[in-house]
C-alpha cells in the first residue's frame, strides 16, 4: 500500500530531520531512491532542481513532488497523485509539531545547558556528513553520464559541476541563476 | 479580519515570497511578526529561533508553527504551519502536473541534463560555510567523513547516524556534568 508507506516514510523523515532542507535530501534519498525505488536518481535530482527554483521550504517542495511522482510511477491516476502529494507533505510536519509544542518550554529553559550543547556539538558535524553523503550519492552515472560509454556527456557534466561550484561558492552567483545557466548550457551543447 | 485568517495570510505571504527557504525567511518573519504585527517581542522571537534550530523538522515550518503556537495556542500553531506550507504545495503541484506532460520532450531532457551536475555542486557548495558553523576542527573532522562514508558507500541509513550522534552527545554531556 504505497500511500501508507509514503505516510510512514515521510513521518520518519520529518522527525529525524535536523539541520534543514539539505540534510533532509540525504534522508529522503536513502528512503525514496535507495530503499523503496519510488524514484530514479535522475528524477530525484530534477525534483531538487525544481524545488530550489520555487519559493518555499525545499523540504516541503521535495516531499510534495515525491508524493506525486511516486504514485504516478506506481500507476495510479492523477487525482490519487495529487492527494498523495498533499498527504506526503503534511506527513513530514505533524511529528515535529507535536514534539515542539511539548518540549519547547523545557528547551528554552535548558538551551545553555552542557547536555544540550554536547548533543548539538555532535549533531552538527553529523548533519554535515549527511549532506556530503547526499552529494556523493548524486554523483552517479545517471546524473553525470558514464566515463566509458558516454564520454562526451561525462566531460561536459564535470565541467558544469566545476563551474557551478566555483560560480556559487566564489562568485556568489544565485543558485536559481546558476540552475538556469546550466540548463541553457545543456540545451546548447547536447 | 479574524486572528486566524490574519495569521494564515501573513505566513502564506512569507512562504510564497521567500526563495531558498529556511534561513532566508528569518529576517522576513522578524519584520512581519515582531515589527509590524507585534505578535511577539524580540526576545520571544529569539527564543523560538533557538527551539526551531534544535528540534527536528523543517526550519521554516518549525518557526511558523511555533510563532503561531506562542501567539494563539495549538490551533494558531497549525494555522502558521499550514500558512507556510500551502503556497509551496500548490506551486509544486502545478509544476508537477505541467512537467508530467513535458517530461519526455527532448529539449526538456537536454535542459535537465545540464542542470543535474549543477544540483550536486549546489548541495556541496554550502558545506564549507556549514563546516564553520558546525565548528569543524582536527578533532571532530572525522565525524562528517565517517558519516558520509557509512551512508554513501556502506548504505547505512542516515537515521542511524543521527540517533548515534544524539545519544553519544547526551551521554558525553552527562559525563561532563559528573566530572564537574
Amino acid at each position: 500500500m504505497i500511500f501508507l508507506q509514503l505516510f510512514i516514510t515521510f513521518s520518519k523523515i520529518g522527525i529525524f530531520n535536523f539541520g534543514g532542507g539539505y540534510a533532509m535530501i540525504s534522508l529522503i534519498q536513502d528512503e525514496v531512491v535507495n530503499k523503496h525505488h519510488w524514484l530514479t536518481t535522475s528524477e530525484f535530482t530534477d525534483i531538487i532542481a525544481i524545488s530550489q527554483s520555487t519559493p518555499g521550504p525545499i523540504g516541503i517542495n521535495v516531499a510534495t513532488y515525491t508524493g506525486y511522482t511516486a504514485v504516478i510511477n506506481a500507476g495510479y491516476s492523477e487525482w490519487a497523485a495529487i492527494l498523495s502529494a498533499i498527504m506526503t507533505s503534511l506527513s513530514i510536519l505533524w511529528l515535529p509539531f507535536i514534539l515542539m509544542i511539548s518540549i519547547s518550554k523545557v528547551l528554552i529553559k535548558h538551551k545553555d545547558s552542557i547536555v544540550v550543547h554536547s548533543i548539538f556539538g555532535l549533531l552538527r558535524p553529523t548533519v554535515l556528513g549527511l549532506i556530503l553523503a547526499a552529494a556523493i550519492m548524486l554523483m552517479s552515472v545517471e546524473n553525470f553520464g558514464s566515463p566509458t560509454e558516454s564520454t562526451f556527456v561525462f566531460i561536459v557534466s564535470c565541467v558544469i559541476f566545476f563551474l557551478s561550484f566555483v560560480g556559487t561558492r566564489i562568485y556568489k552567483i544565485h543558485p536559481i541563476i546558476m540552475i538556469l545557466l546550466c540548463g541553457l548550457a545543456g540545451l546548447i551543447i547536447y | 479580519m479574524g486572528i486566524y485568517t490574519d495569521l494564515f495570510i501573513t505566513f502564506c505571504k512569507i512562504g510564497s515570497f521567500t526563495l531558498g527557504g529556511g534561513y532566508a525567511m528569518v529576517p522576513v518573519m522578524e519584520k512581519e511578526i515582531v515589527d509590524k504585527k507585534q505578535w511577539l517581542t524580540q526576545e520571544e522571537f529569539v527564543d523560538i529561533l533557538v527551539v526551531a534550530q534544535s528540534t527536528p523538522g523543517l526550519f521554516a515550518i518549525d518557526m511558523a508553527s511555533h510563532i503561531g503556537f506562542k501567539y494563539k495556542g495549538v490551533l494558531g500553531g497549525i494555522t502558521g504551519a499550514l500558512g507556510v506550507a500551502i503556497p509551496s504545495i500548490v506551486i509544486i503541484l502545478l509544476i508537477a502536473l505541467i512537467f508530467q506532460s513535458f517530461k519526455d520532450n527532448i529539449y526538456v531532457e537536454k535542459f535537465f541534463m545540464g542542470i543535474r551536475p549543477c544540483v550536486v555542486a549546489l548541495i556541496l557548495s554550502p558545506c564549507f560555510r556549514m563546516a564553520k558553523t558546525a565548528k569543524i576542527n582536527i578533532y571532530n573532522c572525522w565525524i562528517p567523513i565517517v558519516c558520509a562514508t557509512l551512508i554513501s558507500l556502506f548504505g547505512v541509513s542516515p537515521i542511524w547516524c543521527i540517533i548515534v550522534a544524539g545519544v553519544a552527545g547526551f551521554l558525553y554531556g552527562h559525563y561532563l556534568i559528573q566530572k564537574q
